[in-house]
C-alpha cells in the first residue's frame, strides 16, 4: 500500500466494490479472489455475466481461472516480467492512451525504452507463460474502456514488492485506466480492518492520516493535540520488530490481537526473538501460541462484543456494533488501553468510541465529515471532508494530489531463494476458502475444522510421480529454515516444480519455511518464494 | 415510460419490465415463492399469477412484461382461488411439522398458508419421502421441505458461479441434487440458504439455537477478510444463533462461508476470560499445560503489573526500546487509541500492525 501511495498519492482501493459490475476487463494478479474475497468474486462473476472479459495470472489454477478468459500461469516470483511484458506489447500494438499520457503522467519515453527487452517471447522463458497468452491477455487489457486491476499478497509478499506494484501502477496509466468509475488499480485488504488500522496510523513512520512523522507541521500539530512531546523519527515495522528483540535492542513488547507466530516468516526465529524479550503483553481472544509466550495475558472483546468502526478495502468506514456480552472478564480494548494509560500518567478519557472517531476526524480532515450519526444507515467512504459530503466512490476523478504520476521503470529480479539441488522445489503460501490467517477464530468453528481442519500441501502429478507420492501420503518440507509434516494433496492446480501450503494451521506451520527476506524499502517479506525439497515420511 | 392500469390504478412504469416489477415499485402485492429479484425468473410456483384484460387465462406476473395501457388485476376471487389450489397442492407433499421446523416464523410457505388458510389436507395422498443422507457440516438439507422453486439452483450457478446442484429427475420424483448424484462439489457459502423461502435448506448450527421470533437483531460488519460485508447477528440471550446478511445490503445480501458460518469462536469455551501472569521463565522446557504457565489475575493486579513494567523499562533503556503491535481485528478507535498510547505515553513510534502479512 506504500508503493502505491508513492505513486498516486492514496494507498487505497481507487474503485468501489460496486463499481466492478460495469468493468469491461478485469485483471487479477496475485490473488486468489474467489477463496479470499468470495463476496468480490461474486461482483465479478456478475461483471462477466454482463460482458467482462477477465485474466488471472497467478501460479496456481485458482477457482477464478474458471472464469477467465487467459489464465496466465507463470512461475512464482516473475510478476514484474509478465507485467513488463504486458506493457511492452500494449506500446507495441499502439493500445495506450495518448491523451492520458501527455495530461497526467511524466517518464514515458524513458520507461519505454526500459520495457523494449520485455518482447513476449523474452517474457515466455522467465515466467514459462506462452507468448500468444501474453499477447491475448495485454490485448483484453489494453483495449478495454473501463478496465481493473486486482492483487493482493500474491504481488505484495515478495523481495520486489514495491517493484511490483509500480510495475501494475505502468500498466494502468498506460492505458488510462484510473481516476473513472469502474476503472482503477485496487489492493484488496486481506483483514477486515486492515484499512482502518493503516489509517488510524498503527504505522512506525505516519501519524493518523499518513501525516509524515518528523515533519516540523505534523509534529507540532500532534503535539499541540496531545499535550505532549512526541518523538519525530520513525520507529520499527513488525519485521524490524522481530530482529530488534532478537538482537536484544528491543526489551519490551506489548502485542493487540496479533499472533506473529503462526503469521510471520521463519516461525523459529520469532520464537526466539520473543523469547528474549525482558517483558511481553499479549491482549487476545484466544491463548494464541504468542500469547503463550507472554508476561502477562489480557483477555479481550471479539469483534461481536463492542461498538466501533471498521474501514473496509474500499476507504468505507462502517459501524460496528455489539451483538452479545464478553465471556468473564474480559473487555474492550479500548477501556484497557485508557486504564494502562492513566496508570502510567497520561490519562485518556474518552466516555464512548464515537468520541475517539471525533478527536481522530478534528485531526485527519478526510473523515471529518464522519460521524456516528451518518453511519447508522450505511457506511461512508473517504475523503469525506464535511457532514455534507456523500463520500468518495472513485479516487483521482479531479487528478492526482501529486501532480502528474510519473511512469517507474522496474527491471526484472529474481526471488531472494531460488531452486538449487538440495531445494529444488518453490514453495508458495497463502489462504483457502475455509480457514483464515492464523486460524485464531476459524479453528474454533466446529464446522469449518470438520471440513478442513487438516493441514495439507498442493502437489502437482508430475512431482508426485516422480517422488513416488501417493495422494494423502505424508510428506516432509524441508526448507533452510525449518521442516513441516503434511499430508500430500495432488492436484493439477500447482504447475510441476511449485508446492503450495495454506498458512492457516499452526501444527504444519508453512511459516517455518517461508523466507524472512524484506524488500528493501517497504519490509514486507516474501511469504510467497522460497525453495523447498520434499521427502516422503516412512512409515515406521 | 409506459402508463398501465394495476388494480385500477394507473400508473407509469419503465418499458420492458416485469408486470411483478411494476407492482411492486408501486407497492402493490402479489403472492411469490419462485422469484428472486436478483435472480432469472422462471414462473415455476405460479402463485403470482394476475388476470390482464384480453388474456384468456391469468398470466405470472413474474415473466410477463408489460405493455402500453395494459390493465392488471392482481386479485380477483378467482385468482385466490388457484391460490389457494395451489398452496393446498405444495402443502399436500410437504411434513406438517412446522412446530418443529427450524424456519418458522421466518418461512415463506407458512405465512401464505397462514394468509390463505390452507393446511394442506385436501389432496392428502403420497408424500416423497427422503433419508437425510447427508456428511456435510455446513448445510442442513431437507428435501421433503423443498417446493422446488429453483431458487438454491440459481443462486448457485448464477451468483456465485459454482452449479453445485440442479433439478434432477421429472414429475413427482423431480429432487434438487449434484450432478449424478455424486459427491458434492460446493464452496458452503450459504447462499442457497439465504434465498431459500422454506425450511428446506438451513444452517446445522443454528439446529435449536432459536427462531426467528426469539432472536435479537444486530446489524454489524463481518470480522474476516477485508470486503466488509454488512451483516445481521442474530442473538439467542448471549449466544450467536446465526448470521444472516439483508439483501438490502451493499452486499446484497450475499457472504462466503466464514462469514456465514464462521461465528461461534464467539461463544468458544477456549475465549481468555481472566488476566493470566506468567509463573515460569519462557524458552526451553517451557510447560505445556496452561496452568503450569500461567496463573490467574485480577485486573487490577494485570494492569499494574503492565504499567509498573513498562514504565521502569522505558527508565532503564529509552522509550525505543519498547515496540507496540496493533491488530486489523481490532476497531478504527482501537486501533487509534493504541497508536496515540504508544506515541504519547511510552514515546515511540514503534508502532506496527499486519498490513505486511
Amino acid at each position: 500500500m506504500a508503493g502505491l501511495a508513492a505513486i498516486f498519492g492514496s494507498g487505497a482501493m481507487t474503485n468501489s466494490i460496486r463499481e466492478i459490475e460495469g468493468m469491461d476487463a478485469i485483471f487479477i494478479i496475485g490473488s486468489n479472489t474467489k477463496e479470499s474475497h468470495p463476496v468480490i468474486a461474486n461482483r465479478m462473476i456478475k461483471a462477466l455475466h454482463r460482458g467482462a472479459r477477465i485474466v488471472v495470472a497467478d501460479p496456481r489454477s485458482v477457482p477464478m481461472t474458471r472464469f477467465a478468459e487467459v489464465h496466465l500461469k507463470m512461475r512464482p516470483g516473475t510478476d514484474v516480467a509478465l507485467l513488463n511484458g504486458m506493457a511492452h506489447v500494449i506500446v507495441k500494438e499502439g493500445l495506450m492512451n495518448r491523451e492520458f499520457i501527455e495530461a497526467a503522467t511524466e517518464g514515458f519515453e524513458e520507461w519505454k525504452r526500459s520495457i523494449e527487452e520485455f518482447t513476449p517471447e523474452e517474457v515466455e522463458r522467465i515466467t514459462g507463460v506462452s507468448r500468444d497468452d501474453i499477447i491475448r491477455a495485454a490485448r483484453i487489457y489494453g483495449e478495454a474502456r473501463n478496465a481493473g486491476i486486482f492483487y493482493t499478497m500474491g504481488i505484495t509478499q515478495h523481495t520486489c514488492g514495491l517493484d511490483n506494484v509500480k510495475a501494475i501502477a505502468n500498466l494502468a496509466i498506460l492505458t488510462g485506466n484510473i481516476g473513472r468509475e469502474s476503472t482503477g488499480v485496487n489492493p484488496l485488504r486481506g483483514q477486515n480492518n486492515v484499512q482502518g488500522a493503516s489509517d488510524a496510523a498503527c504505522l512506525p513512520n505516519v501519524f493518523p492520516g499518513y501525516q509524515k512523522v518528523g515533519l516540523p507541521e505534523v509534529q507540532k500539530k500532534f503535539e499541540e493535540a496531545w499535550g505532549v512531546k512526541l518523538p519525530d523519527s520513525p520507529g520499527l515495522t513488525s519485521t524490524e520488530m522481530i530482529i530488534a528483540a532478537f538482537e536484544k535492542r528491543l526489551k519490551a513488547m506489548y502485542i493487540m490481537g496479533e499472533n506473529p507466530v503462526v503469521t510471520d516468516p521463519n516461525a523459529h526465529h520469532t520464537v526466539k526473538a520473543l523469547e528474549t524479550l525482558d517483558f511481553l503483553v499479549v491482549q487476545d481472544i484466544f491463548l494464541t501460541d504468542t500469547a503463550r509466550l507472554a508476561d502477562v495475558v489480557l483477555p479481550a472483546a471479539s469483534a461481536f462484543e463492542k461498538e466501533g468502526t471498521f474501514t473496509n478495502t474500499e476507504r468505507k468506514v462502517q459501524r460496528v456494533r455489539k451483538a452479545i456480552d464478553s465471556p468473564g472478564q474480559a473487555r474492550d480494548d479500548l477501556s484497557i488501553i485508557m486504564e494502562l494509560s492513566r496508570r502510567m500518567g497520561y490519562p485518556m478519557e474518552y466516555s464512548s468510541p464515537r468520541d475517539v472517531l471525533r478527536e481522530w476526524g478534528e485531526l485527519w480532515p478526510p473523515i471529518q465529515g464522519i460521524t456516528y450519526e451518518r453511519l447508522e444507515e450505511e457506511g461512508l467512504q473517504w475523503p469525506c471532508p464535511d457532514e455534507s459530503h456523500p463520500g468518495t466512490p472513485y479516487l483521482y476523478k479531479d487528478g492526482f494530489p501529486k501532480g502528474k504520476v510519473p511512469f517507474s521503470p522496474v527491471s526484472f529480479n529474481p526471488p531472494a531463494e531460488t531452486t538449487d539441488e538440495d531445494y529444488p522445489l518453490v514453495l508458495t503460501t497463502g489462504r483457502n476458502l475455509f480457514q483464515y490467517h492464523s486460524g485464531t477464530m476459524t479453528r474454533q468453528v466446529e464446522p469449518i475444522e470438520a471440513h478442513c481442519g487438516t493441514p495439507y500441501v498442493e502437489i502437482s502429478p508430475g512431482d508426485s510421480r516422480r517422488l513416488r507420492i501417493r495422494d494423502g501420503a505424508a510428506i516432509r518440507i524441508v526448507s533452510r529454515r525449518g521442516a513441516v509434516t503434511v499430508s500430500a494433496r495432488i492436484t493439477e492446480r500447482v504447475a510441476e516444480g511449485t508446492v503450495f501450503l495454506p498458512m492457516h494451521y499452526r501444527e504444519a506451520a508453512a511459516n517455518l519455511l517461508t523466507n524472512d527476506a524484506l524488500d528493501a524499502s517497504v519490509k514486507i517479506p516474501e511469504l510467497k518464494v522460497c525453495a523447498v525439497r520434499v521427502e516422503p515420511v516412512k512409515r515406521r | 415510460m409506459v402508463q398501465i392500469t394495476i388494480d385500477g390504478k394507473k400508473i407509469d412504469v419503465p418499458e420492458g419490465i416485469t408486470i411483478l416489477e411494476a407492482a411492486r415499485r408501486n407497492g402493490i402485492y402479489i403472492p411469490t415463492l419462485c422469484f428472486h429479484p436478483r435472480l432469472t425468473y422462471f414462473g415455476g410456483c405460479r402463485l403470482c399469477i394476475v388476470e390482464v384484460k384480453g388474456f384468456l387465462r391469468p398470466v405470472t406476473a413474474c415473466t410477463t412484461t408489460v405493455n402500453k395501457d395494459m390493465e392488471v388485476n392482481t386479485s380477483t376471487a378467482e385468482l385466490e382461488e388457484l391460490r389457494k389450489l395451489i398452496l393446498e397442492l405444495i402443502l399436500s407433499d410437504h411434513p406438517h411439522d412446522c412446530m418443529l421446523c427450524e424456519k418458522a416464523g421466518a418461512c415463506t410457505l407458512q405465512e401464505l398458508a397462514y394468509t390463505y388458510g390452507v393446511d394442506g389436507f385436501q389432496f392428502a395422498g403420497e408424500r416423497r419421502r427422503y433419508s437425510k443422507r447427508d456428511g456435510n457440516p455446513f448445510i442442513e438439507r431437507d428435501l421433503e421441505k423443498c417446493i422446488l422453486c429453483g431458487r438454491c439452483v440459481k443462486v448457485c450457478r448464477e451468483i456465485q458461479g459454482v452449479e453445485a446442484i440442479d433439478f434432477g429427475y421429472r414429475g413427482f420424483k423431480a429432487k434438487i441434487c449434484t450432478n449424478f448424484e455424486e459427491d458434492l462439489d460446493c464452496e458452503f457459502c450459504g447462499q442457497c440458504v439465504q434465498v431459500c423461502p422454506t425450511g428446506a435448506l438451513t444452517g446445522k448450527l443454528w439446529a435449536r439455537k432459536g427462531r426467528q421470533m426469539s432472536l435479537r437483531e444486530v446489524e454489524t460488519v463481518c470480522p474476516y477478510c477485508g470486503t466488509g460485508c454488512n451483516i445481521t447477528v442474530h442473538v439467542n440471550r448471549n449466544e450467536i444463533a446465526k448470521v444472516t446478511a439483508r439483501e438490502d445490503s451493499w452486499n446484497e445480501g450475499w457472504l462466503c462461508v466464514k462469514g456465514r458460518f464462521g461465528y461461534r469462536f464467539a461463544n468458544s469455551p477456549e475465549r481468555l476470560t481472566v488476566p493470566l501472569i506468567r509463573k515460569v521463565p519462557r524458552g526451553e522446557g517451557a510447560p505445556e499445560k496452561v496452568e503450569d504457565l500461567f496463573r490467574e489475575a485480577t485486573w487490577e493486579e494485570a494492569l499494574d503489573l503492565v504499567a509498573s513494567r513498562l514504565l521502569e523499562i522505558k527508565e532503564a533503556h529509552g522509550p525505543d526500546s519498547i515496540a507496540g503491535l496493533s491488530s486489523a481485528r481490532c476497531t478504527n478507535e482501537e486501533n487509534y487509541l493504541f497508536q496515540k498510547f504508544i506515541r504519547a505515553v511510552v514515546g515511540t513510534n514503534n508502532v506496527d500492525h499486519c498490513a505486511r502479512l
